[in-house]
């Protein structure tokens, strides 16, 4: 149980830069965190922190230039395409946009069955297979014949993950898979995670900016700044207590929905920002 | 997000019901009989002829049309109307040739090098490149000579110069979906290159292939029929532009030997063309779309009673909006997108419009700036602004207003300034040429409305460009924009959605600071309960186009009366953290020391 599923150590993505001599931009560089099998670890970070990357890197849809990823006791940072191939039926995902994640000329049938047509199912196989998918995520069974536009973007959030089922995976990113919901049904999708997670065993890493999601969602929790992880440790403690002043920025940061307790917090990030300006203005004279 | 207008909503669906609608759309259905008439003479002329084409009779030379040969005769005694049909089927087939070759390079060509990019993309820029600045009429002529006088080849030839037309489209379409994420999907489901081409990337060129075909069919007919009547084509086989070579020697003799040819190309080529406009309104959805509604608006059932808090502090009312109702022509009537907006902002309040996606609150905020998307329309009740009426006000009107008194600031900072203008220009256009100031007052205007929004060096936020700023830099501009002129109202569009919640912070604290210096009335909409407890005196909540319940922050807050408001709040993450794994020691933990 203590074995990790997945460890990523010292991981750095780097994409080549624009022109001749310009340099590669590192989106990620040098992270090392580990996945427990059931466990969810969540990323949590702001716009160009590279945690969508890290996702991607794991899926292998962006280039690993250092460190490495070992799923399973097996270095997965540089498979063949073959292996590749053979890895998505272990690790899958769970994208944020509900709107283009699923083909619109497709029905939801069809864009189910595609994990399954590489593996060579039957039709037969096949079908029953997407009912009981659908039924996992609470659709209706008819919602096979029928097309994306039909859907509102939390049940089309449920195909999405439904489809990321279909092959008993045992690790899913999920990368903002609730931020372009409304409030109401990103609980609803919150809570069909959790339900499949204890149904099925699966290990999620979760990305999202939200650090109430995070905090509610992760065991553990990894706080990225500017391609690196400032902190990471218990989610409880990371997102209640953080150490690190730009955990500390980003949580005070976070509007509560209540009033007096928000009046409260904004106190507190003034108070925190003027301490932090002062400290940077010794370590500058020092 | 919200402020898609409802017209463009109802779904086109494709595939089966296409042709149906081509037949019905006016131009379509016209030009596809006539197609189909000038196809079926093609096909059947073997049969439908009565002569040979090419059999001479010298007593029938350029005769007038008669019994037995129908539309007459031309120089060499043949039947004009056997040549015609003959000819038809050659012409038709050289354009179905012209658009074969240019299909088949184009396509296959256009998805391998948008698909994989790298040495095949540059070799595709490359050739394509080399047959757009090679003349084709030279280099078609220049085959003719090494390779004779064949139709076919001179087809083939000129669809490899057409191909690039479809390269080109092909390969955008399919640069844009290999970026969607329904083929990363595809990628992490396991399926291989050609297995993603087939299914996802086909199917999004499909439109735009279809849409060419007819206008290249046309291309290649025109060409051919200009080919042969320059006496360059093979006179063995009989083609419109070789009747009308042999037409135009003896015009003076008989014009009966050009009209029929030119009458039957000139026909096809037109009806090609309209077809081709027609199914582009057809697969793309241009066209006209103006919706006649069938009925009159009417709100259609009961308008729940909006709960009040009535806790409203004594204060002159600045906005007031009673009972309005937006529409938008839909196929079946109207589409009410707002059905009973109430709604009351003091002076110098902070009111947040709160509700989710669909709910009417970017339309509620539209219809008071007399800005709602075309097709959208205020139906019924009145925006009351600082005691005038603003429902009904011309444009001029409501831009005189707009610029001055009632400030809007959008959700989308970036795409809300002007790429291809500094931000200094936009900042001083609208105090130069709505408030009148000189040039130099205005830039030290804008400068110091810069500073004042908290931008650390103002002088070169003035100078740049909109794509060198940050999409927080960006929103503190246009909320100095939008300040500039001393607003009384600043109505902002989910201001902080697109932002990370470190700037969303600082934006809301801008914000509730320039309120206290200026003194102004905000109304923020927003689907974010953290940034109403942040900001907001007052609070009223949406639903499907109605507000359900108003009142102040805290008292909403701690007591929400109703039942959509109660299931909103418990739909919050609670914040309660996740117990560890069983089994698992809290190991491995790594704190912040450490890393440093």
């Amino acid at each position: 149980m203590n074995q990790p599923l997945l460890t990523v150590d010292a991981l750095e993505v780097a994409y080549p830069g624009r022109g001749l001599r310009a340099l590669p931009f590192r989106a990620v560089k040098g992270v090392s965190f580990d996945i427990r099998p059931g466990e969810t670890v969540g990323l949590v970070g702001e716009s160009g922190s590279g945690k969508t990357t890290i996702g991607r890197a794991l899926l292998g849809l962006a280039p690993v230039s250092g460190g490495t990823l070992t799923f399973k006791g097996e270095d997965i940072s540089h498979p063949t395409k073959q292996r590749r191939r053979e890895l998505t039926r272990d690790i899958q995902v769970v994208y944020q946009d509900p709107y283009s994640s699923l083909n619109p000329a497709l029905t939801i049938g069809a864009s189910l069955t595609e994990p399954m047509i590489v593996r060579k199912t039957s039709k037969k196989e096949a079908g029953a297979r997407v009912r009981e998918l659908l039924d996992m995520v609470a659709l209706p069974a008819d919602a096979a014949d029928r097309y994306p536009r039909e859907f509102s973007g939390g049940q089309r959030q449920r195909v999405a993950i439904a489809r990321a089922l279909a092959l008993d995976p045992t690790l899913i990113v999920c990368d903002e898979p609730v931020s372009a919901l409304d409030l109401s049904t990103q609980a609803r999708v919150l809570e069909l995670f959790l339900e499949i997670q204890e149904r099925t065993g699966v290990a999620y890493l979760f990305i999202s900016h939200d650090l109430a999601v995070v905090r509610e969602m992760s065991h553990r929790v990894a706080v990225l700044y500017h391609g690196e992880i400032v902190e990471w440790g218990d989610g409880d403690a990371v997102t209640s207590a953080p150490e690190h002043p730009y955990t500390q920025r980003l949580l005070l940061a976070s509007p509560v929905p209540d009033p007096a307790a928000q009046e409260q917090r904004r106190a507190d990030r003034l108070r925190l920002k003027d301490i932090q300006a002062q400290q940077d203005l010794q370590a500058g004279a020092a | 997000m919200s402020s898609v207008s409802p017209a463009a909503a109802p779904a086109r669906r494709s595939g089966p019901g296409l042709f149906r609608r081509l037949v019905r759309h006016p131009l379509g259905g016209v030009s596809m009989l006539i197609l189909a008439v000038v196809v079926l003479i093609g096909a059947l002329a073997p049969w439908l002829a009565p002569f040979d084409p090419s059999a001479t009779d010298l007593r029938m030379i350029l005769a007038e049309p008669g019994p037995e040969y129908l539309l007459g005769g031309d120089a060499a005694g043949r039947d004009i109307l056997s040549r015609l049909l003959v000819a038809t089927a050659f012409s038709l087939a050289g354009g179905l040739l012209v658009m074969a070759v240019a299909v088949t390079v184009g396509l296959t060509s256009g998805l391998i090098a948008g698909y994989y990019g790298g040495f095949i993309d540059a070799a595709g820029a490359w050739f394509t490149a080399l047959t757009m600045s090679l003349p084709s009429i030279i280099v078609l002529i220049a085959a003719r000579s090494v390779m004779g006088p064949s139709m076919w080849w001179t087809m083939a030839i000129f669809g490899l110069f057409i191909s690039p037309v479809y390269y080109r489209v092909v390969y955008t379409s399919v640069r844009s979906v290999r970026n969607e994420l329904y083929v990363d999907a595809a990628r992490t489901s396991g399926l291989g290159d050609a297995r993603i081409i087939g299914r996802h990337v086909l199917l999004a060129v499909r439109a735009p292939v279809i849409l060419l075909m007819s206008g290249v069919i046309a291309a290649g007919i025109g060409m051919q029929a200009g080919f042969d009547f320059l006496g360059l084509g093979d006179p063995t086989t009989p083609t419109w532009g070789q009747m009308l070579n042999e037409g135009f020697y003896n015009i003076n003799r008989s014009s009966n030997l050009v009209l029929w040819p030119a009458l039957v190309l000139g026909l096809t080529t037109i009806a090609l063309t309209l077809l081709g406009t027609a199914l582009r309104d057809e697969l793309e959805g241009t066209g006209d779309k103006r919706h006649k509604a069938a009925s009159p608006w009417a709100l259609d059932g009961e308008v729940a009673p909006l709960l009040d808090h009535g806790d409203a502090p004594a204060g002159e009312a600045l906005l007031t909006v009673r009972d309005l109702a937006v529409a938008y022509p839909a196929a079946d009537g109207y589409a009410t997108v707002v059905k009973g907006a109430r709604l009351t902002v003091r002076r110098g309040e902070t009111h947040g419009l709160i509700g989710e996606s669909g709910s009417g609150k970017t339309q509620t905020a539209f219809a008071i700036l007399g800005l709602l998307p075309q097709g959208g329309k205020v139906m019924a009740g009145s925006v009351e602004f600082d005691g005038e009426e603003l429902v009904g006000r011309s444009d001029a009107q409501m831009n005189r207003l707009r610029g001055s008194r009632i400030a809007y600031v959008p959700q989308e900072p970036m795409s809300n300034l002007d790429p291809s203008f500094t931000v200094g220009h936009q900042l001083t256009e609208p105090l130069v040429k709505v408030l009148g100031m000189k040039k130099g007052a205005a830039k030290e205007r804008a400068l110091s409305l810069l500073a004042k929004v908290g931008i650390p060096d103002p002088q070169r936020a003035f100078d740049s460009y909109p794509h060198q700023l940050s999409g927080g830099m960006a929103q503190r501009v246009l909320i100095a924009g939008a300040v500039s002129s001393h607003p009384d109202l600043l109505i902002a569009d989910e201001p902080t959605t697109a932002l990370d919640v470190t700037v969303q912070a600082e934006v809301l604290d801008l914000l509730r600071d320039l309120q206290e210096e200026l003194g102004m009335a905000i109304l923020i909409v927003t689907h974010n309960f953290g940034v109403v407890a942040d900001i907001c005196d007052r609070v009223t909540v949406m639903q499907k186009g109605v507000m359900v319940e108003t009142g102040a922050t805290r008292a909403v807050f701690e007591g929400p009366r109703h039942e959509y408001t109660r299931a909103l709040f418990a739909a919050i993450p609670q914040g309660a953290p996740r117990a560890p794994l069983p089994g698992v020691a809290s190991a491995g933990s790594l704190g912040a020391g450490a890393l440093r």
